[in-house]
């Protein structure tokens, strides 16, 4: 018991934690710092942050509904890190995700329940044959996975403007936008939970996201699936001559990682949008999930915990507005915190060394 | 006939309008590739260029001023970029990344602080904008017109292909830019010094990147919007894998991406055609899906892509 405690503490020294936690003040130091060049109180403003999105249940209900589908895109890309693909392509398999769930939604008739379940296996099937086709690209003939994926992001983009506008989606009040889902297909909540956290949009989705991280840390972590995958994160050679189908591995965990992204944007869609507008921009739930994963060091109960920090922040960040502080202060912290995250094994070599020096 | 002519004018004029924000990034993108820095905050750090070069010539009132401006912020950037990926060996693309969350939303945050709290500037004047050139010399409206009289700055990025083809192939730092991208471990020994060139690319990118975004906001706009940069920095990374990561490569991929621009504006105001327009914008990515599929070999990709460099002690 004692030794396991002292794991745990020893662990938070010497692995990720503490350096995310450096890199998660710094964000905070470097927004606070750009609030008060353009004269906007940093205490004020990161109160109001804090206290809008968790100082009554009905806010933090918000937040989490806020957190769900990038708990999901987190878990997304911390699965592809295990077997070392970076899966950049989350955007384009959430948006593909969203559009099968929409489809089954909109068009199929389905008692409730079971019509939630069709959507969200027809977001996962579509997310992971997006994230197939990538894989199957790299082992096949070689083609850089970051590149691809990046394609496939701007491919789901373009193709969910276009099917938005197709006569059997399109909504006729609402041109830029698809008809709503079906209430069967609807996961929020029965309305006595939702009066009782005050947020009409609480749903199963979180409920779903921390099944889903429990199972994929299973995955990793105790089965041989895993074993393979994470073998071949480490060094693809080796499990090669380990007797391990390298190309094999890349694929699954491609669609897998693939088909989580998918469940993420049914979640979104089934949970609280229940339609998809025609896109201005990149939502970013896919890359808002590389952050994610890179909070929680790509652990999937860590992922859980980083998405409601993002979820907090995310919808904290629409209080911003109400003191007149830019809610972009949000994308900078967000920016700054990967940036350190991306640079932490320096800090690392840093401090072992400084350790290293004193004990001679 | 006649309307055919017109019609290919109205395509040359739409396409010239799109292909030089896409031939600036993407003859950054060019540099920094090819030493071996892959850099995805392109879209960032156009982005920055173009609200930078709105402000400049919205109170400066001139828009060559605005437009070197814009390269410098987006180069500043990318010194960011620099940084984290070539002296503190960083993920390139978590760096890309990174940069592709902060530097718009620096952008929008400064301009929300400067404007009232609003995420568009205010529109410049025509004569704050980029000068165009051969005007007067056509009848507005004829082929010609719409071929020869465009801004200056789309002339300039012609030219800057060119240049960009020198440095590569015909000068020292050239040389050494595309060795240190294949092996830089062999340029090390020889005594070059992989950093300083890895640095000088990237910032270069930036700066190009930033020339990219600040001719949308100074020519074919005239303000700055959140959603005005919307995948032209991922487009020119496509143009520049299209184009084998040279120069004149990336120069074909930009004018058949702004080519496909130029033929949705032109179905736009077409109405017996009905291409949807969102097919069209797909074909730059699919493309070059295709192309890596068929033609980029793996020999096309700069061999240390996309790995830092440590020095040995």
């Amino acid at each position: 018991m004692n030794k396991e405690k002292k794991s745990l503490i020893q662990s938070i020294a010497d692995g990720n934690v503490l350096y995310t936690i450096i890199a998660i003040v710094v964000g905070f130091i470097v927004g606070a710092v750009l609030l008060a060049i353009i004269g906007i109180s940093p205490i004020a403003a990161y109160g109001k942050l804090f206290t809008g999105a968790l100082s009554k249940p009905k806010y933090i209900a918000w937040s989490v509904v806020y957190a769900t589908p990038l708990i999901l895109t987190g878990l997304s890309v911390a699965f592809s890190f295990k077997t070392g693909v970076f899966n950049i392509g989350a955007e384009g398999q959430f948006v593909v995700g969203t559009l099968a769930a929409s489809v089954v939604g909109v068009c199929v008739t389905l008692p409730p329940v079971l019509h939630a379940v069709c959507c969200a296996l027809a977001a996962m099937a579509a997310g992971g044959l997006w994230g197939a086709v990538v894989g199957l690209l790299k082992v096949k003939k070689g083609i850089n996975e970051v590149l691809s994926y990046i394609m496939f992001n701007w491919i789901a983009y373009y193709l969910s403007n276009y099917m938005v506008n197709l006569p059997f989606l399109e909504n006729e009040g609402n041109v830029e936008a698809t008809k709503n889902i079906l209430s069967s297909a609807s996961i929020v909540c029965p309305e006595w939970i939702t009066s009782l956290t005050g947020c009409s949009y609480t749903n199963w989705g979180i409920l779903v996201a921390i099944v889903v991280a429990v199972i994929i840390w299973v995955i990793i972590n105790k089965t041989t699936l895993g074993y393979q995958l994470r073998s071949v994160g480490f060094n693809k050679n080796a499990a090669e001559y380990g007797g391990i189908n390298s190309n094999a591995a890349f694929l699954k965990a491609m669609a897998i990682s693939g088909a989580l992204s998918g469940l993420g944007g049914m979640v979104q869609l089934c949970g609280m949008s229940y339609r998809i507008s025609q896109f201005a921009g990149q939502e970013g739930y896919g890359f808002q999930g590389i952050t994610v994963a890179l909070i929680g060091s790509s652990n999937p109960i860590g992922c859980i915990f980083a998405g409601l920090f993002y979820g907090i922040m995310k919808y904290g960040g629409t209080k911003l507005t109400l003191i007149n502080a830019p809610s972009e202060v949000i994308d900078i912290i967000m920016g700054v915190i990967v940036l350190f995250i991306a640079v932490s094994h320096v800090f690392k070599v840093l401090l072992t060394n400084r350790k290293g020096g004193k004990k001679k | 006939m006649s309307v055919f002519i017109t019609d290919l004018g109205l395509v040359i004029n739409a396409m010239l309008l799109a292909t030089p924000p896409l031939l600036f990034a993407g003859l950054g993108s060019c540099f920094s590739e090819r030493s071996g820095v892959v850099n995805i905050g392109i879209e960032g750090m156009m982005t920055v260029g173009a609200f930078t070069g709105s402000v400049v010539a919205l109170y400066l009132g001139n828009g060559w001023l605005a437009f070197l401006c814009a390269g410098l912020a987006a180069a500043l950037v990318a010194v960011i970029h620099a940084v984290a990926c070539i002296t503190f060996g960083a993920d390139q693309t978590i760096s890309g990344t990174a940069i592709n969350f902060l530097a718009p939303g620096l952008a929008i945050f400064i301009c929300r602080a400067m404007f009232d709290n609003s995420s568009d500037t205010p529109p410049i004047d025509t004569s704050a904008k980029l000068p165009k050139l051969f005007e007067g010399i056509f009848p507005v409206g004829s082929f010609g017109y719409n071929v020869f009289c465009t801004y200056a700055a789309a002339y300039l990025c012609f030219i800057l292909v060119a240049v960009a083809w020198f440095v590569f192939y015909k000068t020292r730092f050239g040389m050494r830019l595309r060795a240190v991208g294949e092996h830089p471990k062999a340029c090390d020994t020889l005594g070059i010094n992989v950093h300083r060139v890895r640095y000088i690319c990237v910032i270069l990118s930036g700066f190009l990147a930033g020339l990219g975004g600040a001719y949308i906001t100074l020519a074919t706009v005239n303000q700055f919007r959140p959603t005005l940069i919307v995948g032209q920095g991922f487009i020119a990374i496509a143009a520049v894998i299209f184009g084998k990561f040279t120069p004149q490569g990336t120069l074909k991929g930009c004018l058949i991406f702004g080519l496909c621009n130029g033929i949705k504006t032109l179905l736009s105001s077409n109405s017996s055609v009905t291409v949807s327009p969102n097919l069209i914008s797909m074909i730059p990515y699919v493309v070059t899906i295709l192309a890596l599929i068929f033609f980029v070999g793996k020999s096309s990709v700069p061999a240390a892509s996309g790995k830092p460099y440590v020095k040995e002690k």
